[in-house]
């Protein structure tokens, strides 16, 4: 009797770090599809905008080589992705006010696979979406000659992930998903307009007035730029004089930055110590 | 079996805890031992659910320890976690998973996989009998059937200890009794010590030994028959719109009363005929007269001077 229960003191359950992370991304996905309303709500909104703004816009934007339906197209992929980081990390709000979140905490696996659970499982969701809707656009439209899938699919895999990472930053504070709309409006809905995804950035003269080279350099200095940017080079286009877009090297140098840097922000908000999680 | 081969399941040492201005544990200590079925009791705002998140390591400790199995959840955060099955009050289901997977989900948190997990999971929920159930959708279940996934995941990993915060909350009668059967199950076949935290008196009475909490400290400890038994043979209570008047008569005969409001009670031997002595010298300005074995809540009163159920705000 006593050596049975001497072994069984000993044991303590540890769990496995890797397999929290996959099991923890994995019910994100599940989740995700099993809701159909996410599913419509992430990827109808930019297919009707893509296709009503490119339709509507067809004759009077032009873009070196690019008519607007194909100058919007990385636009709407990075809207795709951003939605569904949006939606899919909303969910740590839900995850807390229920016991899901609390129940992941009292277990013996590090703080540190909740959050890479989340950036992995929602990352993994936002890139399909955003496969999908180019698959369909480019069967639509047809597959520009210049163009590198593997690079884009590449890209678009780092952007899935650095702005789900971002989502798990802002969410894991809040305590109700009005203050996470609040954020959806006035940083992340901002921070897609102003990254040359629904119109070009313009190149400053001398001019301009302040507003537009403050604008230019907020434009500029924002990482979702790069990342469109690069899809946009990936899809073919051909650099315009008179608007500023970066390189490809310089925008997946930049995105690759940017991926790192939100990864690593979640990752400090998640690990924080915290007294009324 | 000697003492250092069995520590105790758990070991609350001189904790205090506050939320800014408001103390919700004082200089708390408790020790329980293992296979036991341990209910701590007290009405809201007792320090209960502060101490189930302080042993459950999701708050950090502000002073003291306290031990699990003799390790320390102040410095052995991990192993502790690793002892511990914790099932939450609020639900930790998620509703858009099967039993199956939501069990899937816990075995992942907990380190469980291939042909282990296999039999763990028939194990669980047959214990439970939720195995016709494994591929419903957990928002679909009903309160009880909920409450027994939880359980099934609490204990998925065979924790030493397991800890229940309100586990009867929002269930009906059957399904409490179907709980407690599990309880009992759970602490004779594997030997886990389960400590649950509750506010019912009649549940408090089913565990093997109780802590009676109040204002953040333990106001007493022990089996919850001795704690009765202590407060002397029978208790006397009696509502009253004339407490003072009634006060004097027991002062005659020797009968201390404790008032609470418009309510008496005297503890100590007594007889069926005070009863009607009672009721002879003042009739209809009693409104209510009972004469019985103490309660938990005649515990509570006399250890506090409180009532248990109008009681809001600790001092």
């Amino acid at each position: 009797m006593s050596n049975i229960l001497e072994t069984e003191l000993a044991t303590s359950s540890s769990g496995s770090p890797l397999g929290a992370t996959w099991m923890l991304a994995y019910r994100e996905w599940i989740r995700f599809f099993r809701q159909r309303n996410r599913v419509i709500g992430a990827l109808g909104q930019p297919i009707i905008f893509w296709l009503l703004f490119g339709t509507g816009m067809h004759s009077s934007f032009r873009s070196g080589n690019q008519d607007f339906m194909t100058y919007y197209l990385p636009g709407t992929l990075a809207l795709i992705v951003l939605f569904t980081a949006i939606f899919t990390t909303i969910s740590i709000i839900e995850d807390r006010r229920e016991g899901f979140l609390q129940n992941v905490l009292v277990a013996p696996v590090p703080r540190w696979t909740i959050a890479a659970g989340k950036i992995l499982g929602g990352g993994a969701i936002a890139w399909a979406q955003a496969i999908m809707f180019l698959l369909l656009a480019l069967i639509f439209q047809g597959v520009p000659s210049a163009s590198n899938l593997f690079g884009l699919l590449l890209l678009l895999a780092l952007t899935s992930l650095a702005l789900t990472a971002m989502g798990v930053f802002f969410a894991w504070p809040m305590e109700s998903t009005q203050g996470f709309h609040a954020i959806m409006n006035l940083v992340l809905m901002p921070l897609w307009l102003l990254s040359g995804a629904f119109f070009p950035i313009p190149l400053t003269t001398a001019s301009d007035s302040i507003g537009q080279w403050i604008m230019h350099w907020i434009m500029r200095l924002n990482p979702l730029s790069y990342s469109i940017a690069g899809l946009r080079h990936m899809l073919g286009a051909t650099p315009v004089a008179e608007f500023w877009m970066p390189g490809l090297g310089t925008s997946w140098l930049v995105s690759i930055i940017f991926f790192g840097a939100m990864v690593l922000a979640a990752w400090r908000m998640v690990v924080r110590p915290q007294p009324g999680v | 079996m000697q003492p250092s081969e069995s520590p105790l399941a758990l070991d609350v040492n001189r904790v205090d805890y506050s939320y800014g201005a408001y103390i919700a544990l004082q200089n708390l200590s408790l020790s329980i031992e293992s296979g036991q079925i341990f209910a701590l009791l007290g009405p809201n705002g007792s320090g209960k659910t502060t101490l189930f998140r302080l042993i459950g390591t999701l708050s950090p400790l502000q002073s003291g320890d306290i031990f699990v199995f003799g390790q320390s959840v102040r410095h052995q955060q991990g192993l502790v976690r690793g002892l511990l099955g914790v099932v939450f009050q609020a639900p930790s289901l998620d509703a858009k998973l099967t039993v199956l997977e939501n069990i899937q989900c816990q075995a992942a948190l907990y380190g469980l996989s291939g042909s282990t997990l296999r039999n763990r999971i028939a194990e669980v929920t047959k214990q439970m009998g939720i195995t016709d159930r494994l591929n419903s959708l957990t928002g679909q279940l009903s309160g009880g059937l909920k409450r027994r996934v939880e359980l099934a995941k609490g204990i998925l990993h065979r924790p030493r200890l397991l800890l229940l915060d309100e586990p009867s909350t929002g269930l009906d009668p059957a399904s409490r009794l179907d709980l407690w059967h599990a309880l009992t199950r759970l602490r004779d076949l594997s030997g886990t010590t389960i400590v649950l935290t509750t506010h019912l008196l009649d549940e408090a009475d089913k565990a093997d030994r109780i802590a009676i909490m109040h204002a953040g400290q333990t106001v007493a400890v022990g089996r919850p028959q001795v704690l009765r038994q202590e407060l002397g043979g029978q208790i006397l209570s009696i509502q009253t719109d004339a407490p003072e008047v009634v006060t004097q008569w027991l002062a005659d005969r020797q009968l201390e009363a404790q008032a609470i409001g418009n309510q008496l009670r005297v503890t100590g031997p007594m007889t069926v005929s005070i009863l009607e002595q009672l009721t002879a010298s003042f009739g209809t300005r009693l409104q209510s007269l009972t004469l019985g074995q103490p309660s938990l809540e005649d515990v509570f009163i006399a250890r506090t001077g409180h009532q248990f159920w109008s009681h809001h705000e600790p001092e």
